[in-house]
C-alpha cells in the first residue's frame, strides 16, 4: 500500500501525513481524558516519550518486532498513567493538572539522566519502521474505537463526570475507577503514538518532550473543539500542518504560530467544531456552566 | 556549611518568590493559570541588561526600567489575550496563554538570538564574611530588594484602596462587581504588580547567575508556578513561603547529592505536598458542593 501512496504523493508530503497521523493519536487519548473526562492534563508528552523509549529500547536492545515493541510502549505508557492517576485523579481541576504538569517534568529530567536511554545525547538508530499505511491504519482503528467508546456505557459515564461529577456519583457511577480507565486509554494512545514517532524520527531526545509539547497537543484538542472526535481531527491537522504551510515565512514562523493561537482561541473560543458537534451537551446555554466542566468542574 | 547552604536556598528561593507572587494573585482573582508569566520574568532580564550595557544606567534606575517595561506589557497581554476570553472556557485563556509565551520566547529569539548573554557588569562582586558563612553583594542586593518589594506589595494589599479591591475580588469575583469594584481596573492593577515583580526577579536572577537568555522563562516559571502551588495558590504569604521553601529545598538538594535531579527536585516536592495537602502549605481546603 505504501507503494500506492509514494504514486502519488512525493516523499515530503507522505513524511507530513505520517506525522500528523502520529499526532492524531496522542490527540485522540487526551481527548478521552480532557475532552470527555474533562480532566486536565498538562503532561501529555511524558507519556509519549514514556511509549517512545520503551519500544526504541525494545528494538534497539532486544530486537523485538516492531508491532511488538509499539505494543509494549503503549502498555508501559498506560501503566505509568494508571500508577500516576491512582493518587492524583482525586485532585479536581487544576490541581491535577498541576500533578500532571509536575510528572511530565520528573520523567523527561529522569530520562535525561538514564544511561539507557542515551541521556542528553539522545537516543540514535532506531530502526525506521513506521510507514504512512501503518499510522493510518493505528489511526482508522483508533478513531473507531473511541467512536464506539463514547456512545457505550462507559463513554456515558466519563460524559456524566465531565458534566456534574457529584450528580455523575450519586446516579452509581464509580468515578475513580472511570477516571482511571479513561486515564489509562488515554496514555495508552499517547504510548503508542510515541512509539510510531520513535521509529519514524529514528531518533530520540527528552528535551522534544518537554512541557510545551504536552501543551501543543492540549492546544490540538481544543482549538477542534474539545470532546468533539471530528473537532479533534480537525485541530490536529490544522496545528500541523500550519508550521509547514507557514514555512514561507521560515524565520518568523513560530512568531505568527503564537500569534495565530491567541487570534483563534479569541476568535472561537471554543474551538473550531465547539458547539457544531456538541450543541446536544452543551444545551445549557450558561457559557461559564461549560466553562468549569470543560476544566474538571472545579468547586 | 549548611548556613552557607541555607543562605544560597533563601536567595535563589527570594527570586523564585518574586515570580511566585504574580502567579499566585492572577490565579486568586481569574483563576487563570498565567503561562506566559515565565516570560514576562525573562523580557524584564533583558530590559535590565540593555539599561545596562546600551543606556549605561546603575542597577536602581535598571531594575526600576525594567518594572515599568514588563508592567505595560503585563497589562497590554492581559488586554489583548485574556480579557476577551474571560467568560469563556477554562481552557481558552490557557492556550492563548501559551501562545503568548510562544511568541515573546520566538521575538526575543530573533532579537538577541538563542544563545544566553552575560549580564554586564553593575555591581562588585565583593565577599562579606559573616561568622560561619560568606555572603556576596549581589546576595544582599537580592535580599534587600526582595524583601523590600514584597513589604510593598503587603502594604498595598493590605491598606491602599486598590488591594482591599483585589482581595475583594480574590474572595468573590461577582459580589466585588456587584460592589461598586471596576473588577477590570483591579485585574489590570494585579497583572501590573505581578509583571513588575517578575521583571525585578528577571533582573536580579541575570546579575546572579550572569547570564540571561531567551529560554530562561521557561523553567524558572514553571518552578516559581510550583512554588505558588506549594505555599498554596491564591495565597500571598503562601507564595512568599513557598518560594523560599522551593529554594532552600533545590539549593540542599544540590548540596546533598542530588545536583543531576535538580530541576525535577521542584516538581516531586509539588506532587508530594498535593498528595497530602492538596491546596497547599497555606490554602484553604476546597470545598465540594453541589
Amino acid at each position: 500500500m505504501d507503494s500506492i501512496f509514494s504514486m502519488f504523493l512525493n516523499d515530503y508530503y507522505i513524511q507530513v501525513l505520517t506525522m500528523l497521523g502520529i499526532y492524531l493519536i496522542g490527540a485522540l487519548g487526551l481527548n478521552l481524558i480532557t475532552g470527555v473526562t474533562g480532566q486536565l492534563s498538562f503532561g501529555h508528552a511524558a507519556f509519549l516519550s514514556i511509549g517512545a523509549y520503551t519500544s526504541a529500547i525494545l528494538s534497539l536492545k532486544l530486537h523485538t518486532p516492531f508491532g511488538l515493541a509499539i505494543l509494549a510502549g503503549g502498555l508501559m505508557a498506560g501503566l505509568w498513567g494508571v500508577l500516576l492517576g491512582y493518587p492524583t485523579l482525586r485532585l479536581t481541576g487544576d490541581y491535577l493538572g498541576i500533578a500532571t504538569l509536575g510528572f511530565g517534568e520528573i520523567v523527561r529530567v529522569v530520562f535525561l539522566n538514564m544511561t539507557i536511554t542515551g541521556g542528553a545525547l539522545g537516543l540514535a538508530g532506531i530502526p525506521r519502521n513506521t510507514t504512512l499505511t501503518v499510522v493510518l491504519l493505528v489511526v482508522i482503528l483508533s478513531v473507531w474505537a473511541m467512536v464506539r467508546l463514547e456512545n457505550s456505557r462507559f463513554g456515558r459515564s466519563l460524559v456524566a463526570i465531565r458534566e456534574d461529577e457529584i450528580a455523575a456519583e450519586a446516579m452509581g457511577v464509580n468515578i475513580t475507577t472511570a477516571k482511571i480507565t479513561a486515564f489509562a486509554i488515554g496514555t495508552f494512545l499517547a504510548g503508542i503514538s510515541g512509539g510510531l514517532y520513535a521509529h519514524l524520527i529514528q531518533y530520540l531526545n527528552p528535551s522534544d518532550f518537554g512541557f510545551l509539547k504536552s501543551f501543543e497537543f492540549l492546544t490540538f484538542i481544543v482549538l477542534g473543539g474539545l470532546g468533539s472526535i471530528p473537532g479533534v481531527i480537525l485541530g490536529t491537522s490544522v496545528l500541523t500542518l500550519a508550521p509547514e504551510f507557514l514555512r514561507f515565512i521560515s524565520d518568523y514562523r513560530m512568531l505568527v504560530y503564537g500569534l495565530l493561537m491567541v487570534f483563534m482561541m479569541i476568535v472561537r473560543p471554543r474551538g473550531l467544531l465547539g458547539g457544531v458537534q456538541l450543541r446536544r451537551l452543551f444545551a445549557k446555554k450558561n457559557v461559564q456552566q461549560t466553562g468549569t466542566s470543560a476544566s474538571g468542574g472545579a468547586n | 556549611m549548611l548556613s552557607q547552604q541555607l543562605l544560597n536556598g533563601i536567595t535563589l528561593g527570594a527570586t523564585y518568590a518574586l515570580i511566585a507572587l504574580g502567579y499566585t494573585m492572577v490565579y486568586g482573582i481569574i483563576q487563570l493559570i498565567n503561562f506566559a508569566h515565565g516570560e514576562i520574568y525573562m523580557v524584564g532580564a533583558f530590559v535590565g541588561v540593555l539599561m545596562v550595557s546600551v543606556f549605561q544606567q546603575g542597577l536602581l534606575v535598571s531594575l526600576v526600567a525594567a518594572m515599568l517595561a514588563c508592567m505595560i506589557m503585563g497589562v497590554t497581554i492581559e488586554r489583548i489575550a485574556y480579557r476577551p476570553l474571560r467568560r469563556s472556557t477554562r481552557l481558552a485563556p490557557l492556550i492563548s496563554a501559551i501562545g503568548v509565551s510562544i511568541f515573546l520566547q520566538t521575538l526575543m529569539t530573533k532579537i538577541k538570538g538563542p544563545q544566553p548573554v552575560a549580564f554586564p557588569p553593575v555591581i562588585n562582586d565583593a565577599l562579606y564574611k559573616l561568622g560561619p558563612v560568606e555572603i556576596s553583594k549581589v546576595q544582599i542586593i537580592i535580599l534587600i530588594v526582595a524583601s523590600l518589594l514584597m513589604a510593598g506589595l503587603h502594604f498595598i494589599v493590605k491598606y491602599v484602596k486598590i488591594g482591599k479591591a483585589m482581595r475583594a475580588a480574590s474572595e468573590d469575583y461577582d459580589t466585588a462587581a456587584l460592589m461598586g469594584i471596576n473588577v477590570n481596573r483591579v485585574i489590570s492593577f494585579t497583572f501590573a504588580i505581578g509583571s513588575a515583580l517578575a521583571a525585578a526577579g528577571g533582573v536580579l536572577v541575570g546579575i546572579y547567575f550572569n547570564s540571561v537568555s531567551p529560554f530562561m522563562g521557561v523553567l524558572a516559571g514553571l518552578k516559581a508556578f510550583c512554588a505558588a502551588v506549594l505555599g498554596g495558590i491564591g495565597s500571598i504569604p503562601g507564595a512568599m513561603l513557598g518560594g523560599l521553601f522551593l529554594g532552600v529545598a533545590e539549593t540542599l538538594g544540590v548540596a546533598g547529592g542530588f545536583d543531576l535531579y535538580k530541576d525535577a527536585i521542584a516538581f516531586t516536592l509539588l506532587i508530594i505536598v498535593l498528595l497530602f495537602r492538596p491546596t497547599g502549605l497555606l490554602g484553604r481546603p476546597i470545598q465540594r458542593k453541589v
